[in-house]
């Protein structure tokens, strides 16, 4: 961490306000809005998306008058960890046809937690694949649920062919204290990425 | 640009809405005078934060009748502290794309400001990911 001292931005004093985000992502059920309950006050937030506007480009101001719209739910949740920092988590919709609203989530993210569950573990292959490609940093939360065979994180590593230096870690999604190490390990991940492109 | 020719050009449309989920009776987008973007150069962050322009009580934004119920709540929430697009939204119970329309229509009002998120290319600042590992050890 030595070497990014230098890096210290005096324009990000203790009085700017800063807010960062983190994505909650994995398949239906894979404790999603549990993980987002358990370590942050949690409410809905609703988006109303055109499903005809979805491969705009991102810059794209018109309006989506007179085409179909949806809307999608998802959860949100806050994190205030001193004044003026913050780090809100946005649980990513579950459905694949929702994958253009990633799209607007993962701009800007601090990182994301892909939660697999071992008893679907095809579910969350999507997940991976998207933050892998647009260089994202993640950490893969293995949802221990009751019932589920526990899996060794190495063979759970193997089995979504993921890069060694991406975490890997075991959880239960219901306690927060759990929860809250899966934060953790993305955050320290990120910090890693960011240094190691910083020296390059 | 215009956003309020392109949001009215054909009121018809606006009302070609179909999704049974969606729930309130009065359309999200009546409050933005079916507007669905603003005319503002690029898509407002979900967690840029809104900040007001005048500390309460200085200078009234009730004095602009151009404002509507859902403008003056957006400006009472981002008085005391800066307030991210998607806390408005969930705060005030609206569709994201709809707080968009209204907080542009505030910052072009010269009612809020926004503080803009520090750049994807530009993250992570490392001392600030130091304070929020740290942050988070302590909750």
């Amino acid at each position: 961490m030595a070497v990014a001292r230098t890096e210290l931005r005096p324009e990000l004093s203790a009085k700017e306000p800063v807010a960062l985000k983190l994505l909650v992502a994995g398949g239906f059920g894979a404790g999603k809005t549990t993980l987002v309950g358990a370590v942050s006050e949690i409410r809905p937030l609703r988006t109303e998306e055109s499903l005809s506007e979805a491969g705009r480009p991102v810059d794209s101001t018109v309006g989506v008058e007179g085409k179909r719209t949806t809307t999608v739910a998802m959860d949100f949740g806050r994190i205030t960890l001193r004044e003026n920092l913050v780090l809100y988590l946005f649980g990513t919709p579950g459905q694949d046809r929702f994958w253009f609203l990633w799209d607007e989530l993962a701009q800007g993210a601090l990182g994301a937690v892909v939660l697999a569950d071992t008893r679907r573990l095809a579910d969350c292959f999507a997940a991976v694949d998207y933050f892998e490609q647009r260089g994202i940093p993640f950490a893969v939360a293995v949802n221990c649920f009751e019932g589920a065979e526990l899996h060794d994180p190495q063979h759970v590593r193997e089995a979504l062919d993921i890069d060694s230096g991406v975490p890997v870690v075991l959880c239960d999604a219901r306690e927060r204290d759990s929860a809250k190490n899966v934060l953790i390990s993305v955050v320290e991940h990120a910090a890693k990425v960011a240094a190691g492109r910083r020296t390059v | 640009m215009s956003a309020e020719s392109s949001g009215n050009s054909d009121p018809s449309e606006s009302e070609r809405w179909y999704d049974d989920a969606a729930g309130p009776v009065v359309r999200p987008y009546a409050m933005t005078r079916g507007r669905t973007s603003h005319g503002a150069d690029t898509k407002i962050d979900l967690i840029a934060l809104v900040i007001a322009e005048r500390a309460p009580g200085d200078g009234d934004p009730l004095d602009d009748h151009t404002l509507s119920p859902e403008h003056l709540d957006i400006i009472e929430r981002c008085q005391y502290q800066a307030i991210s697009v998607a806390e408005l939204a969930a705060d005030l119970d609206l569709p994201v794309g709809v707080v968009r329309v209204l907080v542009g229509d505030l910052v072009e009002g010269a009612h809020v400001r926004l503080h803009k998120p520090v750049p994807p290319a530009e993250l992570p600042d490392v001392s600030i990911l130091r304070e929020v590992i740290n942050g988070l050890r302590a909750l």
